[in-house]
């Protein structure tokens, strides 16, 4: 689904081949400062390479229009950002960026169910805890049904038990719906209990 | 209908009493504000003084050459003031952006107002197109200097938000709308607050300048109202000009965000 060759970035990536299969889950894991944001940030074109290629399913990135790619391949920063507004404010606001069909509340609310965040759609959402937005921020996220999941540690601000949950529903969901889920995570645990490929960065290297 | 009163020296002099009360007043309050006070005041005697002997040389040599000459030193003096006011960077892209909103937006405005309001014959003359001239430049540099700090700030400060959006798909455009719209409003709003309290809180200067010569004070309003609906223009233009090709230099080719580092 991607290729990587001798990608460079600054001096934070430098990756000689590297291949993300499709309709899998891949976990990218390193310590931090290892270049795990910029390997995800590079496959949505958030930025660009210094040197080398990336190809997605044959073409090359930089022949692609950013705004539609990442309308496939859509990406959860690791801080999550709320926008002024609602919870369905915030719900919908992935749909109405990528100009996307809005959903019924129902639709809204099973979400809402999927991230385990008990909460009704007119509250205000700048009053939410820090685990709570980042489960809100990923529900926007889901609701956008992408092709691909550029996940940046989707579950740091939660509890292990909520972190198993969640990971496991979006998992299963993804399975399902047999699309991909490309996930940045500091848990050596969530990625050998659900990757099925495992991506290890060091220095900006692939180990 | 009287015309002015001439000024003589001594009344001249007496003017600059209200300088000295405000020297004593701030030694002996002890705040140390003496020093720009007298330059402040000498600064604006000194090019005031000059500014009249060229508006009297301008008015007895009417020429088409000074009136453009004298219309792109006010732009380029508005247009470095703004670079300078501004307490954010601004990129060069940015820089570029502003002048060219400032020439097109202040001289479209003009030169409707000057031949289709006004209907000025020359188009030159120096006693319309030098003082109508400067109340559209100078208006709009006020609009698009709080323009332009709500725009930098804006696109620093919630850096986090815009990229968000992109990242779920937005255009540019989308990705940064709530903050174009917030600029474009900072800076209209004290022409809108103006137009509000006009004629009731104050005087405009304009307006009160031609009461004060002997022009009848019905003349004197259609002048001001048509002006103000003119400054009002031309601030919208160069602000709509400015947040709409401002907000681009903030991202390339491959929409991505660029911010310089400051």
């Amino acid at each position: 689904m991607f290729q990587l060759n001798n990608l460079k970035y600054k001096s934070i990536l430098n990756i000689d081949y590297l291949t993300i299969p499709q309709g899998k889950v891949t976990c990218i894991i390193g310590e931090s400062g290892s270049g795990k944001t910029t390997l995800l940030r590079l496959l949505n074109k958030m930025i660009s390479p210094d040197g080398g290629t990336i190809h997605h399913n044959g073409t090359p990135l930089q022949e692609m229009d950013s705004v539609e790619l990442r309308r496939r391949v859509v990406m959860l920063p690791q801080a999550p950002a709320i926008f002024p507004g609602t919870v369905k404010d915030n719900l919908l606001i992935g749909l109405k960026f990528s100009e996307k069909p809005l959903v019924s509340d129902d639709q809204l609310n099973q979400t809402l169910q999927m991230v385990s965040l008990k909460k009704e759609l007119d509250q205000k959402a700048d009053k939410l805890s820090g685990g709570e937005k980042q489960r809100l921020a990923l529900g926007r996220v889901i609701l956008m049904e992408p092709d691909i999941f550029l996940l940046d540690e989707p579950s740091s601000a939660l509890d292990e038990s909520t972190e198993d949950l969640i990971i496991k529903k979006l998992v299963d969901y993804c399975t399902e719906k047999s699309k991909s889920l490309i996930m940045v995570t500091h848990s050596k645990r969530i990625a050998t209990t659900f990757g099925e490929h495992i991506i290890e960065i060091k220095n900006g290297e692939i180990v | 209908m009287k015309g002015i009163i001439e000024l003589q020296m001594w009344q001249m002099i007496s003017a600059y009493l209200f300088i000295v009360l405000l020297l004593f007043i701030v030694r002996f309050k002890k705040i140390p504000r003496e020093k720009e006070i007298l330059i402040g005041t000498i600064r604006m005697s000194l090019q005031l003084v000059v500014t009249g002997y060229v508006l009297v040389y301008l008015f007895d040599n009417v020429n088409p050459i000074f009136t453009i000459i004298v219309i792109a030193v006010m732009e380029t003096f508005a247009i470095f003031n703004i670079f300078k006011r501004s307490k954010s960077t601004i990129s060069q892209k940015l820089k570029l952006v502003i002048a060219f909103s400032m020439v097109v937006g202040t001289m479209s405005s003009l030169f409707y107002f000057l031949l289709v309001v006004v209907r000025l014959t020359p188009w030159y003359d120096p006693q319309y197109f030098i003082p109508l001239a400067g109340m559209l430049v100078g208006n709009s540099m006020t609009g698009i200097s709080l323009g332009v700090s709500r725009l930098v700030d804006g696109m620093q400060d919630q850096r986090h938000l815009v990229e968000t959006a992109l990242m779920l798909g937005a255009t540019p455009k989308e990705a940064s709308k709530s903050i174009v719209n917030n600029a474009f409003d900072s800076a209209i709003l004290p022409t809108i607050n103006s137009m509000v309290g006009m004629g009731i809180v104050f005087l405009p200067g304009m307006m009160t300048g031609q009461i004060l010569s002997g022009v009848s004070p019905v003349t004197a309003i259609q002048y001001q109202i048509a002006i103000m609906l003119g400054i009002v223009g031309s601030v919208s233009l160069t602000v709509i000009l400015f947040v709409q090709l401002g907000y681009r230099t903030f991202f390339n080719q491959e929409h991505q965000l660029v911010l310089e580092e400051n």
